[in-house]
């Protein structure tokens, strides 16, 4: 065991002298984790909204004003021509044109009911949908206070109601970055440590200072154990630094024991950096490794959870999603920190990413050969 | 009856059609300087490679250092130092730290790295550079840093990869002053080159010409056999025959 001694005594003075370690491992965390929730946030405002209203009754007034304060609303443009209104949908001005036909007050209160129509630019497919529930959410309360003042409460009470009343467990105000904080911080993890890795030894292999270690009688383990052991204190300090920034910036405390994240963060470590080197005995540049890095990394990122549920992704595609240990450690991330789970609630990730690791390890140390 | 370190017959390494190596035999004895000549390309890395245990030959047989090059490279690795033709200590470590990293890898005690790495300071007259990182210092005092690195364990054989490329002729000289200084130490040194001039201080020469040994002999005795005056016009006269281009 001697030799490993002098390996990792080599590998932290390399990496505490190397410039840019400081920036990697705390500067880039920390504005990854202020920048990215802001660009990964779900909660969609300022919808374009045109309003042509062909009524101009007290009523499609009322209900414009509603709609306005409801604060999701961004009023870009009022008038009583259609032509106009689709020319803004046209310029990419509206996101949404509400129509308020000829007669609606008169027709709503002598016929009991008008049609509205609502048209919507679904070029952003989300902000069109999200707009579209906010819209007609306003509505069907419009319309329930208008039955409250218009119909006698003996017919409003004779008719049968469902009222739906929510509540959400574990983050009851859905506030996104509860959501997503955890998740980008793993994404974070992943990319710093595995880099570093397959950079760290296809650098040798550039420079050649690999050859000088093959031509000793140093044991490939040894080797191995030399390079995985460094990255995973790496990882573990941008892991710490994030969870501090995500407490600061975004007052999120682990519901669930840090013990247990950080019990999972080796058990992942392990995995996602014998990932590394795997690609690292691949590749005999540092360019060939980030091309190849970029790749996988772009794809598990995508294909995580981090941005869209892996529920309803194909089952093909989740069958994939299980082979990334990404997708586990941001399962168990946001179990642990938004919801408290247990040790008993995430040994099946545990397991899962244990073999992932086993498997990623040794096949690097069997495609490492110190003897061509 | 002299010791032999180094044996091999009929040794050969091919890369799919390409055979880079052409069935070599020949000895090396302990204690010797062996120059292992050849122009680019005629397969001299190839053949060091496989005798340090680097690359596992296609077929012949090998002996280095009483091991096997097929079955028993990690037993050859713990007993020879090598020094290859790129430049491979650590850039962004010190002196000190570059020597106590290799020696402890080879499994010297903390006394003896303390003892070896004074010695070697002072030896190469680096006291005042002793703390400052190798990527610092000029090309000849790395190559010479470099080869008391490959024998801080007193290796049996050393091999050196064109050692002194790119070095000027007075650091040359030194640098040979440390070869001839191992070499009466009784580590043998396995060495290639293009100066010829170098050739003539080794104590035998071998050429290799397209994967083969076309010449082995003392220097001298080359010339002898060549019937010329100079090891340059020995080399030209077998380096005109290759049909091999240089990579």
């Amino acid at each position: 065991m001697r030799p490993l001694k002098f390996l990792l005594m080599k590998e932290f003075r390399q990496l505490f002298r190397d410039k840019g370690f400081i920036g990697r491992l705390l500067i880039a965390p920390a504005l990854q984790l202020v920048l990215l929730p802001l660009a990964a946030n779900y909660t969609i405002k300022n919808v374009n909204i045109a309003i042509v209203d062909h009524d101009h009754s007290s009523i499609s007034k009322k209900m414009v004003d509603k709609i306005m304060s409801s604060g999701y609303f961004r009023l870009a443009g009022y008038s009583d021509f259609n032509s106009k209104a689709n020319k803004l949908i046209e310029n990419d001005k509206a996101d949404i044109v509400l129509e308020i036909p000829v007669n609606f007050e008169k027709d709503l209160i002598r016929e009991g009911g008008r049609k509205i129509a609502i048209e919507v630019n679904a070029i952003n497919g989300v902000k069109a949908s999200v707009g579209f529930g906010y819209l007609s959410g306003i509505l069907t309360d419009y319309n329930a206070d208008i039955r409250m003042q218009w119909v006698e409460p003996s017919r409003t009470n004779s008719l049968p109601v469902i009222d739906v009343i929510p509540s959400f467990w574990y983050n009851p105000a859905l506030t996104y970055y509860i959501y997503m904080v955890p998740a980008i911080l793993v994404s974070l993890v992943t990319t710093i440590a595995g880099l570093s890795a397959a950079f760290n030894i296809v650098k040798e292999k550039e420079i050649g200072t690999i050859e000088q270690i093959n031509v000793t009688p140093i044991k490939k383990y040894q080797f191995i154990l030399g390079k995985l052991i460094p990255f995973l204190v790496m990882g573990f300090i941008v892991f710490t630094v994030g969870l501090l920034i995500a407490w600061v910036v975004y007052g999120i405390i682990p519901v669930g024991h840090i013990a247990l994240l950080c019990l999972f963060l080796e058990v992942f470590l392990i995995a996602i950096l014998g990932f590394g080197l795997l690609i690292s005995t691949y590749c005999d540049s540092q360019q060939q490794a980030n091309s190849l890095m970029f790749l996988f990394m772009m794809v598990f990122n995508m294909m995580s959870g981090l941005y869209t549920p892996i529920d309803s992704m194909p089952g093909w595609a989740q069958f994939i999603t299980h082979l990334f240990p990404i997708s586990y450690f941001i399962d168990v991330m946001r179990m642990i920190v938004i919801k408290g789970s247990g040790l008993h609630d995430i040994l099946h990730q545990i397991g899962a990413v244990l073999i992932i690791g086993i498997v990623l390890n040794t096949w690097a140390a069997l495609n490492y050969r110190k003897t061509t | 009856m002299k010791e032999t370190v180094i044996k091999t017959n009929k040794l050969t390494k091919r890369f799919g059609d390409f055979v880079a190596v052409d069935e070599i035999s020949f000895e090396v004895h302990r204690g010797e300087i062996f120059g292992f000549l050849g122009a680019n390309g005629a397969g001299k890395t190839t053949a060091m490679r496989m005798l340090c245990g680097l690359s596992i030959p296609t077929s012949g047989e090998a002996n280095v250092a009483g091991f096997d090059v097929f079955r028993e490279t990690e037993e050859i690795k713990k007993n020879i130092g090598y020094m290859s033709q790129k430049f491979s200590l650590y850039e962004d470590l010190t002196v000190l730290e570059n020597i106590e990293f290799y020696a402890g890898i080879y499994g010297l005690t903390d006394k003896e790295i303390k003892d070896k790495s004074d010695e070697l300071i002072s030896k190469l007259g680096l006291r005042n550079e002793a703390k400052k990182l190798v990527g610092s210092l000029p090309l000849g005092w790395k190559q010479k840093l470099s080869f008391s690195v490959a024998i801080v364990h007193q290796p049996k054989i050393v091999f050196l990869d064109e050692p002194t490329g790119g070095v000027d002729p007075s650091m040359r000289r030194q640098f040979w002053d440390l070869i001839y200084d191992a070499a009466d130490k009784g580590i043998t040194i396995f060495v290639t080159t293009h100066y010829l001039d170098e050739a003539e201080y080794c104590n035998r020469v071998s050429i290799m010409v397209d994967g083969r040994i076309d010449a082995l002999d003392t220097p001298a005795g080359l010339r002898k056999q060549f019937g010329v005056g100079t090891m340059d016009e020995v080399f030209y006269k077998l380096a005109r025959q290759a049909k091999r281009s240089a990579d």
